[in-house]
């Protein structure tokens, strides 16, 4: 939550402060506002940079290449299904770190968070060591069940929601700290137990922070690469999402790599921004 | 005051960041030749090397640093067609050595050559399986198995391509489990023993010895990769570009070539 309600941050005040406001405004300190625009324009104009480079002429029949789609589906598919994934087994982490105090909290919170600083072909090459046909889980699974991991769709699903999952659950936790206790004490002392109480007073509390949370996760799923080529591979339909799409277009052929990166920044964008406005803006 | 102070702090600051970075772009191409030795062939030479010639043009540019003093070789090893863009977009390069002609085209053609590429190697296709053969594998036909996991690298990058051909040749149909971006990721993969084969170049099959097993198959003669060698056009260290060339085509350099696995020319 704390990750994305900026737009709260000013507070509402009536007419007669307006003047004092205006004041604020007005005193904005050019050793601020330089830095600030030229971070705002290192982040901006890259961006930029693909939309000028892309070729307009030839887009509409690039956009049609059915290998373009393939990944396209593909890519939000497993991103929501990573996403999924993460809910199910990220809010109840997120909650246990919040909520319950155990020895070692502070070290599982530090181990959660890894994944985020973690270079993702670390992350890849962690999970093959697991999760791999010769892993310490997967061989397991291999010779068990006649399953392997890596090189299928659910391999890229795993891959995604490693990297993603600390992005929920450190937006759910900061919800959750965030939250008011007093009326889940209320639920308690009016005779609910402690799973209604966090179906139908908790989960409701921190929604918004879950839907926060969940479409950081999303969004850092759909532009997983490192972890996914490494540990999923690359087949087209099966494990190759856009970002594997254009790394490999850029070997060949830039003017389709940056159509590609075309389509994920615009998908990435229009849903960052249209989930934000919807769920993410404080009261 | 002290709104006053921390102004003055931010413009320091910002001055320390801008000078700092300028700094740091200034290195490479404003590094001191310190006057010593011969004047062209110091410094540092960039070269940009194909992926599967890793090991060889590591032994190469040491040998050449301890020949010419005051040499520092540095290599950036990727699939060719991954340096040809980088290149092309002006990647800071001295020497471009790819592992197959079509990708040096792609940086001639641009303009970005200076003279024509010189072919110093041909390389070989090779079926790498695990250390021991496992699986038995003999030819070609034994990875068309429904349960045999290949791995091959993509049609983009050369490696692939010549597998596409050394296939095509044999008419033998194989589906892979995954299609990797340069030599190495695919050679990897059978390492680590999440698939059971892959089509790899002798060199790289060779320098895994350890890991994998090399096993040849006719049909790689169809699908032989010439390896062409380049100063760039915008090198910055050209005289000393052209030494580090003609040190991979004499003798020694030819030498630790084919102890990796390659042929001649």
């Amino acid at each position: 939550m704390s990750l994305l309600d900026d737009a709260g941050a000013a507070p509402r005040r009536d007419g007669a402060r307006s003047p004092y406001r205006r004041r604020r405004t007005g005193r904005i300190p050019v050793a601020l506002l330089v830095p600030a625009s030229l971070g705002l324009l290192f982040l901006i104009l890259p961006l930029v940079g693909l939309l000028v480079r892309a070729p307009w002429t030839t887009l509409p029949q690039r956009l049609a290449e059915p290998g373009v789609l393939t990944a396209l589906r593909l890519s939000l598919l497993t991103a929501t299904l990573a996403t999924l994934l993460c809910l199910v087994l990220g809010v109840p982490l997120a909650w246990l770190l919040a909520r319950v105090e155990f020895p070692g909290r502070r070290v599982v919170r530090a181990l959660v968070t890894v994944p985020l600083v973690l270079p993702p072909v670390v992350g890849g090459v962690a999970l093959l060591l697991v999760f791999g046909r010769r892993g310490l889980l997967g061989s397991w699974l291999d010779s068990t069940f006649g399953v392997t991991l890596p090189f299928t769709t659910t391999g890229v699903v795993l891959a995604e929601a490693f990297v993603a999952m600390p992005f929920l659950i450190i937006a759910v936790e900061g919800a959750l700290r965030g939250a008011d206790t007093r009326y889940e004490e209320a639920a308690a002392t009016l005779g609910s137990g402690r799973w209604t109480t966090f179906t139908h007073v908790t989960l409701p509390l921190v929604a918004p922070g879950i839907a926060a949370g969940a479409v950081l996760c999303w969004a850092r799923a759909l532009g997983e690469f490192g972890a996914t080529i490494t540990f999923a591979g690359n087949f087209p339909g099966r494990t190759q999402t856009m970002p594997l799409a254009v790394y490999l277009a850029l070997e060949t052929d830039l003017e389709a790599a940056i159509v590609l990166s075309l389509i994920l920044l615009t998908v990435s964008v229009v849903i960052l921004a249209s989930l934000r406005d919807r769920w993410i803006t404080s009261p | 005051m002290s709104v006053r102070r921390f102004r003055t702090t931010l413009a320091v600051l910002t001055g320390l960041a801008v000078v700092a970075l300028s700094g740091c772009g200034g290195d490479d191409t404003a590094e001191p030749g310190s006057g010593n030795s011969s004047p062209g062939v110091s410094r540092t030479v960039t070269v940009f090397a194909a992926a599967s010639l890793t090991e060889s043009f590591t032994t190469i540019g040491k040998d050449f640093e301890a020949a010419n003093p005051g040499v520092k070789v540095t290599f950036s090893f990727a699939g060719s067609s991954a340096l040809a863009t980088q290149i092309n977009q002006g990647a800071p390069a001295d020497v471009f050595a790819s592992a197959a002609p079509t990708n040096m085209k792609v940086v001639t053609d641009a303009g970005n050559g200076d003279g024509t590429p010189t072919t110093f190697v041909k390389n070989q296709l090779v079926i790498a399986v695990p250390k021991g053969n496992p699986n038995g594998v003999t030819g070609l036909s034994d990875l068309t198995k429904p349960d045999a996991k290949v791995a091959l690298c993509a049609e983009q990058v050369p490696c692939g391509a010549a597998a596409k051909k050394a296939l095509d040749a044999a008419r033998v149909k194989l589906t892979p489990v995954t299609l990797e971006q340069d030599v190495k990721a695919a050679l990897s993969k059978v390492k680590l023993g999440e698939v059971d084969a892959s089509l790899v170049y002798r060199t790289d099959a060779k320098a895994a010895t350890a890991d994998v097993d090399g096993i040849e198959f006719p049909e790689s003669a169809g699908a032989i990769n010439d390896y062409p060698i380049i100063v760039l056009k915008d090198a910055p260290n050209k005289t000393a570009a052209q030494a580090f060339i003609a040190y991979v085509l004499s003798d020694t350099g030819k030498s630790v070539l084919t102890a990796a696995g390659f042929q001649a020319p």
